[in-house]
């Protein structure tokens, strides 16, 4: 049971490096929050200062309605998993994940039960007097995650879990946090990554961290379908979100948009008259792209080059001086597209219209 | 000549003549004994890779073999003859005579005490001034300070300290700190502290351990940063106190570099001899090993008795070095 409540929160590193600044964020019991962003954007150091480990300089958190800004980290009722494991290395696995509780002076009977608990539920009852160097690199995560759960924490606190593990076992510890997750309903979970699909599986809500801020909070799906601004829209989703410079010159339920470089976008986003003549992007997933039957088209161009996925094609088309190429994804083998000129269009539902990098959809 | 020309030349002579020996062996190896063109280039290839490792350890072996191998052998010998009779063979006559003098016993115990107390001092004193000096802002120039006494040679720090323990009469101002100090805190007269018996071996042993600290905190100190930051992220998370985190996470973590300073403090301590000689000579109880050998060899110059205690001090010596080789290797892996 825990909620947390960020207040205005900001971080500035020797009074003049402002790594974060003003992030506000309500967490409810039992979410798993996701914090995604570009490298360097603060995503650890957010959740370094919910853990305690980062001093919180400006704005307040709240754990369960208390402030915790100067509470230490053993108190806050939280447990972190760090990258790296952070095992300590001269201690068995059951010292590692009986290290806090001795700390907080449990009982011995005590310790034996959360630990051989923990142990079952992460299937390391066999490793329990190994040290961390025998152990693989999913097998220490395991123990790492060991760790916090013997300490039964209000929330807990992951930095790129996986990020040091090879990809298989990425994905079957991936799924190892989900059912965790799912068979401790009512622990808050907040997660940094890197891993755009660890962020679409796992999360309940994605915080996107951009320049100091949020840029925007919400569903997987949400930021999927409905991208607050351009950063949200290209960072969400692989190949990113094609950006088309055009014009608005039909308004109403639907919008028409006149793009720079012929072709004409449709889309289900709503405007008034007053926006006629707006200069603006559409915004185009690339696998919402398909090809043009009829004689109206949205893109055409020339696909420079072609990646056959088998189950996709990925069509990359010659980029205009300046600008990233128009990408397409199509579903199947369209092998004989190599070089060719293509048409494509798109549902006007799946069309974004930005302007001045903000979604029309808000306003 | 001035001296300094002197040994800058000698220095020039020296490098030069082990950079040109490497060079000119090695070039005497691929081009002449075996060179790599004709028939046998291949063959000739190997051999000379074969015989290229061997050239090059010559000199180390070489010297260590005339700087050590040799005096061993010869001090051995020298253990078992006896001066007074021009050098005839008296078996372990001399060992005998040793362990019948209670002068060698009092070195053996001494030797000993020096054994327990300045290591575990000096390591003691060095991860703790690592572990302080690695947090404060002034922390560098602290650590510089501690090292300094490392560039002092025994002799001088015996030197220093022997000013620190001077006395002077009690009506005139005393000159030594711990004299000073002493009066000041109430004590009646001035105290010779070079003749009080354990205590003056104490005074010695400070300054070993003052000389060492700076040694041990140095190693210590890359070793307590080597230790992931994680970890003791972890440990606060999980509740650590400071204590805690200094005593269940950090130092287990770096047992195997703190054995490996303690173990080579211990080999100092056990060839210790300039502080002795230079402070009390062995007088009031206070001699070591060495210095017995010393005084046997070049004060009473029994060479029998002296070697004989000089082959003591090396079978003390020889395990501790074998433990010391065998932690810093496993340190290394
Ligand atoms: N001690 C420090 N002093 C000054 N700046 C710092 C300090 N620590 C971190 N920073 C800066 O804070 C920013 C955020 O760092 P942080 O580690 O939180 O990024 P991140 O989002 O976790 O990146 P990554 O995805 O690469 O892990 C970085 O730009 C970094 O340079
Ligand atoms: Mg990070």
């Amino acid at each position: 049971m825990a909620e947390l409540k960020l207040t205005k929160v900001g971080k500035t590193y020797g009074g003049s490096v402002e790594v974060l600044k003003d992030i506000d964020l309500d967490i409810k019991t039992g979410e798993l929050i996701v914090f995604v962003g570009p490298s360097g954007c603060g995503k650890s150091t957010l959740l370094r200062m919910i853990a305690g480990l980062e001093k919180i300089t400006g704005g307040t958190l709240e754990i369960d309605g208390m402030v915790v800004n100067d509470v230490p980290p053993a108190q806050r009722g939280i447990a972190m998993v760090f990258q790296t494991y952070a095992l300590y290395p001269h201690m068995t696995v059951y010292d590692n994940m009986s290290f806090a509780l001795k700390i907080a002076k449990k009982s011995r009977e005590e310790i034996d039960e959360a630990v051989r608990k923990a142990a079952k539920i992460l299937q390391l009852e066999e490793y329990l007097d190994r040290l961390p160097k025998a152990l693989s690199g999913g097998q220490r995560q395991r123990v790492a995650i060991g760790r916090s759960i013997v300490r039964d924490p209000k929330v807990y606190l992951f930095d790129e879990p996986l990020s040091n593990l090879d990809a298989a076992l990425r994905v079957a510890t991936r799924i190892e946090i989900a059912q965790l997750k799912e068979s401790m309903p009512d622990s808050t979970m907040i997660y940094v990554t890197h891993d755009q699909v660890e962020a679409m599986t796992l999360a309940s809500r994605i915080v996107v961290l951009a320049d100091k801020g949020i840029a925007q909070v919400g569903s997987p799906l949400d930021l999927y379908e409905r991208p607050e601004n351009e950063f949200v829209a290209q960072f969400i989703g692989s190949p990113a979100m094609n950006l088309i410079p055009g014009e608005i010159v039909g308004t109403g339920a639907q919008t028409t948009i006149k793009l720079d470089r012929e072709g004409v976008a449709m889309s289900n986003v709503a405007t008034t008259e007053a926006d006629v003549g707006l200069k603006v992007n559409a915004g185009v997933r690339p696998e919402d792209l398909v090809e043009a039957t009829g004689e109206s088209y949205l893109y055409d161009g020339k696909v420079a080059l072609l990646e056959a996925l088998g189950e996709v094609t990925v069509l990359y088309f010659e980029p205009e001086h300046g600008r990233d190429p128009v990408i397409g994804k199509l579903p199947g083998i369209h092998d004989d597209l190599r070089g060719r000129e293509v048409r494509l269009t798109a549902d006007p539902a799946k069309v974004h219209v930005f302007h001045q990098g903000q979604s029309l959809l808000y306003r | 000549m001035h001296p300094a020309l002197q040994g800058l030349l000698t220095i020039v002579i020296g490098v030069g003549g082990c950079v040109g020996y490497f060079y000119f062996s090695n070039v005497l190896l691929d081009r002449v004994i075996f060179p790599a063109r004709g028939r046998d280039m291949g063959r000739n290839i190997n051999r000379a890779n074969m015989v290229r490792p061997w050239l090059f350890l010559f000199p180390a072996i070489f010297a260590l073999g005339l700087y050590l191998a040799y005096p061993v052998a010869e001090t051995l010998r020298l253990s078992l003859t006896d001066r007074a009779a021009g050098g005839a063979f008296v078996g372990l006559a001399n060992y005998q005579q040793m362990m019948a003098e209670p002068k060698f016993w009092e070195a053996l115990r001494n030797n000993f005490m020096w054994l327990l107390i300045v290591p575990a001092a000096a390591t003691g004193f060095g991860l703790l001034a690592a572990q302080l000096t690695d947090r404060i802002r002034w922390g560098n120039l602290a650590k510089s300070l501690i090292f300094m006494p490392m560039a002092i040679s025994f002799v001088g720090a015996g030197v220093i300290w022997k000013l620190v323990y001077e006395q002077r009469p009690v009506d005139v101002e005393q000159i030594g700190v711990l004299n000073a100090i002493y009066l000041a805190l109430g004590g009646a007269e001035p105290q010779t502290w070079m003749t009080i018996p354990l205590w003056n071996s104490i005074f010695l042993m400070v300054v070993l351990v003052w000389i060492q600290t700076g040694f041990a905190m140095v190693i210590l100190s890359a070793a307590l940063r080597g230790i992931p930051e994680e970890t003791v992220e972890a440990a606060i998370i999980d509740g650590a106190g400071p204590f805690q985190i200094f005593f269940k996470i950090k130092v287990p973590q770096i047992m195997g570099t703190i054995m490996v300073v303690w173990t080579t403090i211990t080999l100092v301590v056990l060839k210790v001899f300039d502080i002795v000689f230079a402070m009390t000579n062995g007088q009031w109880e206070t001699q070591v090993l060495a210095n017995y050998m010393f005084d046997k060899l070049f004060s009473a110059n029994d060479w029998g008795v002296g070697s004989a205690s000089a082959m003591i001090i090396m079978l003390l010596v020889t395990p501790i070095l074998a433990w010391n080789v065998y932690n810093a290797r496993k340190e290394m892996r």
